[in-house]
C-alpha cells in the first residue's frame, strides 16, 4: 500500500491552508506544531469528548459489536430499531423457512434415490399427472410466499419511516476514495474520514493505525460521531461515481450517487463503535474507504458539536468564524500530518439536477403504518 | 415418437442416399465456414470450454489473493503484465479480473454453451428439422461470439483493462474509467450480443416452422421448449442492453450526457436498463438447464416428465415474470418504498413456477426405476443445489433485507450457488448426457462420478462459506478484507482447489474418452430416453432427417 493516501493527504492539507480554518484564533493553523497545538486548542475551546488529551480515541469498538466476528455463521448484532426487526424477520422467519425447504427436498430426493433406485424397483410406473398434487404445490408455495411478505412489507415501512421533526441529519459524501461528512444542522460541521493504514505503511510521521482506532481496513482517521437515542437522518450524495454507505450494524445500506440525494433514517439504541464499509464498487481502492462512526449520549455529542465548533438547533448560534469551521486541531494534528478537517465542499461539485431527491420517505413511506 | 432415421418411405432406388447426407466438406470449409448446426454446435462447446478455462483461472487468481487477509499477488500479477505498476494499479487490476471472470462466465461460457451448443445439436434435431431455419446467419452468431470474445481479451492490453464489474455501471464506466479498455469491453458485448439475438431469430424461427409433422407445441420434448422461452427473452433483453451500453459509448466519446448528472442525466437510469436485460438474463443462463435436467431425470427414471405441461408453461411463466423484476437489484438504490414493495411481491411469485418445476422433477423419479448413470447424478445434484440458490434467492427478494445483504458475499454466494451449481451442473449433466451422441464414444462412467463427487465437494466448500461473509457483511469485490474474514474466505479458497482438481477430472474423461471410448450405440440409455435424437446413429449422420419423421 504505498502511494495509499497521499493524493488525498496533500488535497486535504492543500485545503486546510486554504480555508477560513486557518485564520481562526483560537485554534492553531494545522501546519502548526501538533505537539504544541493540541493543550492550546484544548485550553481555548470545549474539547473532543471522543478523545484522550493526546488525541487518541478514548472509545475502543467492542469485539463482536459493530464489526465482523471471524468464523461466525450470522448476521452482525443490530443497533437500531429497524435493524432489530429485521434481524428478527432474517433469523426467526426466513432462515428457519429456507432451512426447512432445503431439507424437505433433500429429504425427498434422499427418499426416491433410495426407494425408487432400479435394484428396488425393476418396474417403472408410467404415472405422469396428478391435478391434485400439482395445485397443491402450486399453492402452498403462494402461501408460504404470503407469508413472508406481510412482515416483508411491514419491515420496508418501518424502514421508510421519515425523521421526524428534531432529528439529527448527517450528510455522507462518497468521494474516490474516501468519505466526507457535513452536520447541516449543526452549524455545518464538517469532516472528512479516511482509512488509516497500518504501521510501516506510511511515512515516518504519518498517523497509523493503532488498535485503539479500531480493526484494519475499518478503521477511519475520523470518526462519525452521532447521538444515540435521538433519530438520524442520513443523507447521501456523491462527488464523481457510485458509492454505498453501509453500516451493517444499523442494517443501512445507501447508495451515494452523483447528482441525487437519498435519504433514510435510524435510531442507535446503544453507545459504542461501528464499522462499515463503501459497498458499491466506484474503481481501485473501493476496498479502502471504510466508515466508522462513533454512538455516543447526547450531552456527549452535543459536547462534541461545540468542541468542532458547531452548534446545537436552539442553541444560540455561535459567531460566524467558528461555525464555519470543520477542522479540529486537537484529533486531526494528534499524529503529526492527517490534517483532514474542512475539505472540499463536495456537495457543490455535481451540477443541480432537475430531479428531485429520490428516497422521498415522508412522502410514500408511510402506507403501511 | 416414432423412428424416423431408419425407414426411408420415399427413398427407394437411391442406395447412395446415405452415403449423400454423409458427406463432409473439408476441413477449412466444414469448421470455419460451417452452416451444419451440429458442427456449429460442436464448435460453441469447444468454444465455451476454452473461454471457461479461462474464466475460471481468472477466479483462481481471485481466490488465491483472497485467501489471506492482505495484498499478496496482485503487484505481482501487474509487474508481470505491465511492467512495474502502482499500488492502485494493482488495485485496479482486482477490479478487471472481476469484471473479466463475470463477462466471460455469462457471455462467453455459459450461454455459448447452453444455447450456442446443446441448443444447436439438439434442439432441430428434437423438433425432427434437418438443420436450422437460418444455417448461414448460424454460422455469423457463431464468428460474432468469438469476435466479441477476441475483444474482450484484448482490452486489458489496449489500456489499463476495464475495472467496472461485469455491470458496467455508469458514472464508474463513463468518466470514471477514461482510456480505450472499457470501450473494447463494451464493443464486446455488442457483439456478443448481436450474436445472441441472431441466434434467437434463428431458434424461434426453426421452433416455429420447421417441427416435424405431427409434432405439435405440447408434444415438444422441453429442452426444445426452454430454448424458445429463451429465444424471446434474448430477443427482448438485448435491445434494450445494446441501448443501455452505447449510451454508454456515447457518454464516453460524443459528449452525450446521459448518465452525467452534471448535464441532466441520471446514472441510475443505466442500472435500470442494465437490469431490464440483466434479470430476464439470468433466466436466459438457467432456462435450457431447466430443459436439459427435465430429459436426463425422465431418461434415468424411465419415466415421462411428470407435468409435462405445467413444466412447459412453468418456464413461460418464468420468462414472463422475469421481465418485471428488475429493479430487485437496486434495492439500495433510493428506490421510492412503495416501488420497493412492489418489486419484492413480484420478486416473490417466481418462486412458484420454480417450486413446480423442483416439485416435477421430483415426482418425475417418484416410482421410477433410477439408474444413477453420471448425468443423473448431476441432475440431481443440480435440483438441491438449485433449490438451495433459489432459497437464499427468495430472502434476497425482500427489499428490507436488502439494506443489509445486497452487494455482500451473501449474493455472491447466491447467484453461484444458481449459476455455478445450478447452470453448471446442468451443463455437465448434459455434456455426459449427450457426450454418446454428439462423439459416438462412451465417457468413462467411473472417472464421470469421480468429477461430480470432487467437484460437488469443492463447489460447496467454495460458496457455502460465503453465506456467512455476507452475513457478517463483507462486501464484494474487495481484494483485501478486515481479518475477521480470514477463516471463511481460507475455506472457500480451499474449496477452490478442490474444485479444480474435480475439472482436472473432467479434462482427463474428456481425452480418454475420445481417444480411447467405448464405441456409443445408437440410444446408450435404453427404454426412457424418447427423444428423437436417440433415434439417430451416434454420431448422428451429417444431415439428418433429409425425410421428416411423423409424430403420433
Amino acid at each position: 500500500m504505498r502511494s495509499f493516501l497521499v493524493p488525498t493527504i496533500l488535497l486535504a492539507a492543500g485545503l486546510a491552508f486554504a480555508s477560513p480554518g486557518s485564520a481562526q484564533p483560537a485554534a492553531p493553523a494545522p501546519a502548526a506544531s501538533p505537539a504544541a497545538a493540541a493543550p492550546a486548542a484544548s485550553a481555548a475551546k470545549v474539547a473532543d469528548p471522543t478523545l484522550d488529551a493526546a488525541g487518541k480515541p478514548l472509545h475502543q469498538a467492542v469485539p463482536g459489536v459493530g464489526e465482523p466476528v471471524d468464523k461466525a455463521f450470522s448476521l452482525q448484532q443490530q443497533v437500531t430499531p429497524t435493524g432489530q426487526e429485521a434481524h428478527w424477520f432474517h433469523n426467526t422467519i426466513l432462515l428457519p423457512l429456507i432451512t426447512i425447504i432445503s431439507i424437505f427436498v433433500l429429504l425427498l430426493l434422499v427418499w426416491v434415490i433410495i426407494r425408487y433406485r432400479r435394484a428396488a424397483n425393476p418396474t417403472p410406473s408410467r404415472t405422469s399427472h396428478n391435478t391434485a398434487i400439482e395445485i397443491v404445490w402450486t399453492l402452498a408455495p403462494v402461501l408460504i410466499l404470503v407469508a413472508i411478505a406481510i412482515p416483508s412489507i411491514k419491515l420496508l415501512a418501518a424502514q421508510f419511516k421519515p425523521a421526524p421533526k428534531g432529528a439529527v441529519t448527517l450528510k455522507a459524501i462518497g468521494n474516490q476514495w474516501f468519505w466526507s461528512y457535513e452536520y447541516p444542522d449543526n452549524g455545518n460541521i464538517q469532516l472528512t474520514a479516511n482509512m488509516l493504514k497500518e504501521e510501516g505503511q506510511v511515512g515516518k510521521d504519518q498517523r497509523y493505525r493503532t488498535d485503539a482506532d479500531g480493526p484494519r481496513l475499518l478503521a477511519t482517521d475520523q470518526r462519525v460521531v452521532l447521538p444515540v437515542g435521538v433519530p438520524i437522518r442520513l443523507v447521501t450524495t456523491a462527488t464523481d461515481v457510485i458509492h454505498s454507505w453501509a453500516m451493517p450494524a444499523f442494517w443501512i445500506k445507501l447508495d451515494a450517487i452523483p447528482g441525487r440525494l437519498n435519504e433514510t433514517s435510524f435510531i442507535i439504541q446503544k453507545e459504542g463503535v461501528y464499522f462499515g464499509q463503501c459497498s458499491e464498487l466506484c474503481g481501485a481502492r473501493h476496498a479502502f474507504m471504510p466508515i466508522a462512526v462513533e454512538a455516543v449520549s447526547p450531552a456527549k455529542f452535543a459536547q462534541w458539536v461545540a468542541s468542532k465548533g458547531g452548534t446545537m438547533p436552539g442553541a444560540k448560534a455561535e459567531p460566524a468564524s467558528t461555525t464555519a469551521m470543520g477542522n479540529d486541531a486537537t484529533d486531526a494534528t494528534a499524529n503529526g500530518t492527517t490534517e483532514a478537517g474542512p475539505t472540499v465542499d463536495a456537495t457543490a461539485t455535481p451540477a443541480p439536477s432537475n430531479k428531485p431527491a429520490t428516497a422521498n420517505p415522508a412522502g410514500a413511506g408511510n402506507t403501511g403504518n | 415418437m416414432t423412428d424416423t432415421a431408419l425407414p426411408y418411405t420415399a427413398a427407394h432406388d437411391h442406395s447412395h442416399a446415405e452415403h449423400d447426407a454423409d458427406h463432409k466438406p473439408g476441413f477449412f470449409a466444414r469448421w470455419f465456414m460451417s452452416t451444419n448446426h451440429k458442427d456449429i454446435g460442436t464448435l460453441y462447446l469447444i468454444f465455451a470450454i476454452f473461454a471457461g478455462i479461462i474464466g475460471g483461472a481468472i477466479s483462481g487468481v481471485m481466490r488465491a489473493e483472497l485467501m489471506q487477509p492482505g495484498i499478496q499477488y496482485l503487484p505481482w500479477w501487474v509487474a508481470k503484465l505491465h511492467g512495474e505498476g502502482t499500488f492502485d494499479e494493482a488495485m485496479h487490476f482486482w477490479n478487471v479480473l472481476i469484471t473479466a471472470h463475470g463477462l466471460i462466465m455469462v457471455f462467453f461460457m455459459v450461454m455459448p454453451a447452453m444455447i450456442g451448443g446443446f441448443g444447436n445439436w439438439f434442439v432441430p434435431i428434437m423438433i425432427g428439422a434437418p438443420d436450422m431455419a437460418f444455417p448461414r446467419m448460424n454460422n455469423i452468431s457463431f464468428w460474432l461470439t468469438v469476435a466479441g470474445f477476441v475483444l474482450l481479451m484484448l482490452s486489458p492490453f489496449v489500456g489499463v483493462g476495464a475495472g467496472t464489474g461485469w455491470t458496467v455501471y455508469a458514472p464508474l464506466s463513463t468518466y470514471g474509467e477514461p482510456g480505450p479498455s472499457v470501450d473494447f469491453a463494451i464493443f464486446s458485448l455488442h457483439l456478443a450480443g448481436a450474436a445472441s439475438i441472431l441466434g434467437a431469430i434463428n431458434f424461434i424461427t426453426t421452433i416455429f416452422n420447421m417441427r416435424a409433422p405431427g409434432m405439435t407445441l405440447h408434444k415438444m420434448p422441453l429442452f426444445a421448449w426452454s430454448v424458445l422461452v429463451t429465444a424471446f427473452l434474448l430477443l427482448l433483453a438485448l435491445p434494450v442492453l445494446a441501448a443501455a451500453i452505447t449510451m454508454l459509448i456515447t457518454d464516453r466519446n460524443f459528449g452525450t450526457a446521459f448518465y452525467d448528472p452534471q448535464y441532466g442525466g441520471d446514472p441510475v437510469l443505466y442500472q435500470h436498463l442494465f437490469w431490464f436485460f440483466g434479470h430476464p438474463e439470468v433466466y436466459i443462463m438457467i432456462l435450457p438447464g431447466f430443459g436439459i435436467v427435465s430429459h436426463i431425470i425422465a431418461t434415468f427414471s424411465r419415466k415421462p416428465v411428470f407435468g409435462y405441461l405445467g413444466m412447459a408453461y412453468a418456464m413461460v411463466a418464468i420468462g414472463l415474470v422475469g421481465f418485471v423484476v428488475w429493479a430487485h437489484h437496486m434495492f439500495t438504490t433510493g428506490l421510492p418504498v412503495t416501488v420497493k414493495m412492489y418489486f419484492t411481491a413480484a420478486t416473490m411469485v417466481i418462486a412458484v413456477p420454480t417450486g413446480v418445476k423442483i416439485f416435477s422433477w421430483i415426482a418425475t423419479m417418484w416410482g421410477g426405476s433410477i439408474s444413477f448413470k453420471t448425468p443423473m447424478v448431476w441432475a440431481i445434484g443440480f435440483i438441491f443445489m438449485f433449490t438451495v440458490g433459489g432459497v437464499t434467492g427468495v430472502v434476497l427478494a425482500n427489499g428490507g433485507v436488502d439494506d443489509y445483504m445486497q452487494d455482500t458475499y451473501y449474493v455472491v454466494a447466491h447467484f453461484h450457488y444458481v449459476l455455478s451449481l445450478g447452470a453448471v451442473f446442468s451443463l455437465f449433466a448434459g455434456f455426459y448426457y449427450w457426450f454418446p451422441k454428439m462423439t459416438g464414444k462412451m465417457y468413462s462412467e467411473v472417472l464421470g462420478h469421480v468429477h461430480f463427487w470432487v467437484f460437488f465437494a469443492g463447489v460447496n466448500l467454495l460458496f457455502f462459506p460465503m453465506h456467512f461473509l455476507g452475513l457478517q457483511g463483507m462486501p464484494r469485490r474487495i481484494p483485501d478484507y478486515t481479518d475477521q474474514y480470514a477463516y471463511w474466505n481460507h475455506m472457500a479458497t480451499v474449496g477452490y482447489m478442490v474444485m479444480a482438481a474435480g475439472m482436472a477430472v473432467f479434462f482427463v474423461n474428456i481425452i480418454y474418452s475420445l481417444l480411447a471410448g467405448k464405441k456409443a450405440e445408437a440410444n446408450p440409455w435404453g427404454e426412457g430416453a424418447t427423444t428423437l435424437e436417440w433415434t439417430l446413429s451416434s454420431p448422428p449422420p451429417f444431415h439428418q432427417f433429409e425425410t421428416l419423421p411423423k409424430i403420433d
